[in-house]
């Protein structure tokens, strides 16, 4: 086959639905595009753990406590599976962490914001999770086979995440005056940069018609963060908090909300590296790394004794 | 550069789970381990959070060997016009029962 017969190829399995599979022809950019998103998905969730391992030894009940660790060790679970899907498409694990260790991939911006109270744990999970459902669920049925089927055992754990979120943020915001208080707090800071993790606006997106055509994104940035607004505003009616935006609207005739200006100064300045927290994020999680360099060499050296041995036994019966 | 990077990378194995007694072992993705030992413990972790599995392959991703998927049409053409290996293929009257 020619190159030209080989994409004819690729663009008819696009087209009919079929799934992409790590052995079949595809064009570079597509492999290319797919390295970067499925990391960036993957980066996101390993400095995830970060703000909310904060507050595991600062939960404030066992049960809590015990939720809050299963919750990160899914995030480690989610990394992992992402980063095994990046690797089928020739990239090493080494080469992916030297990639965000020295800034030159990025993760998602939200994790750049601080985690004061123990709100925040309730924010995160019920906001920031349930927008990284919305994003995640339609990219179940995205082209590239191992990145669909990571996300679909990421997308059936990741309820759990959002629920128990919203259960501590019930609990507040039904709880005594200051607990309301501090919940409201945490609904102030986490929503707009919630809105943001959808990505740019679509007029500034120049790459979502393509990776739609590729079907590695499924929906446009605007119609996903549209989407959560309408779910989530009527989530926090039942919290009893209020919206920070005044600007906040139901417009019947779109059927949808209407919302206030997104800071994109904000969230660009958060990208390119000036946000509260980036530089302590990159550097606990470089410093993990590095100290855990000794246990890699141990245990590579220990595997290696185990194999010498076996092999010598082999040779004296 | 990216050699030496790969130099201290523990090795990549594939894992396959037995989700209950009965069913086969299904591939459920891959990860990096020292040794076999390390692999199943890592693989219990990342793959049986949730009582997934009661029982664990793995299999260093290197002693895999796969078709190549640009040779399908020859592979599989010697089945394609071999319909009458299915039952269907053949007309029976309609009284035969149970067959």
């Amino acid at each position: 086959m020619t190159v030209h017969s080989f994409q004819q190829h690729f663009d008819d399995l696009i087209d009919r639905e079929i799934t992409i599979e790590p052995k079949d022809w595809m064009p570079d950019d597509y492999r290319k595009t797919l390295v970067r998103q499925i990391s960036q998905h993957a980066h996101s969730e390993i400095i995830g753990m970060l703000p909310e391992g904060n507050w595991i030894s600062r939960a404030p009940s066992l049960r809590r406590k015990a939720v809050l660790l299963a919750k990160v060790q899914d995030e480690a679970g989610h990394g992992l599976y992402l980063y095994s899907a990046a690797e089928t498409l020739g990239v090493s694990r080494d080469e992916l962490y030297n990639q965000l260790h020295t800034g030159k991939a990025k993760y998602s911006s939200i994790f750049n914001y601080p985690t004061l109270t123990w709100a925040d744990m309730g924010a995160i999970g019920w906001l920031v999770d349930g927008a990284a459902i919305m994003n995640q669920v339609p990219l179940c049925r995205a082209s590239y086979g191992p990145y669909a089927r990571a996300m679909v055992r990421v997308c059936k754990e990741e309820s759990f995440h959002q629920r128990q979120g919203f259960e501590i943020m019930l609990t507040l915001s039904h709880g005594a005056e200051i607990q309301k208080k501090m919940a409201q707090d945490a609904f102030n800071r986490w929503w707009w940069p919630s809105l943001m993790m959808f990505g740019p606006p679509d007029a500034e997106s120049p790459h979502t018609e393509q990776s739609v055509r590729w079907r590695i994104k499924r929906l446009t940035n605007d119609e996903l963060r549209q989407k959560f607004v309408d779910v989530t505003v009527e989530q926090a009616k039942v919290l009893g908090l209020d919206v920070p935006d005044k600007d906040l609207k139901w417009n019947e005739e779109r059927g949808h909300y209407d919302f206030g200006a997104i800071n994109w100064e904000e969230f660009w300045n958060v990208v390119k590296g000036n946000g509260p927290c980036n530089k302590q994020r990159l550097e606990t999680r470089k410093k993990a790394w590095e100290d855990g360099q000794w246990v890699r060499d141990a245990a590579m050296a220990y595997a290696g004794k185990r194999k010498e041995r076996k092999m010598n036994e082999v040779k004296a019966a | 550069m990216e050699k030496q990077l790969n130099k201290s990378e523990w090795p990549l194995w594939e894992v396959f789970i037995r989700s209950k007694a009965g069913l086969d072992h299904k591939h459920a993705g891959s990860l990096h381990a020292a040794d076999e030992k390390m692999a199943i413990e890592n693989a219990r972790d990342v793959y049986t959070r949730r009582m997934e599995g009661v029982s664990i392959w793995v299999v260093e991703s290197r002693f895999i060997h796969a078709s190549d998927p640009g040779e399908s049409e020859s592979l599989y053409d010697p089945a394609s016009d071999k319909i009458y290996r299915h039952p269907t293929f053949y007309n029976l009257p309609d009284e035969v029962k149970y067959m």
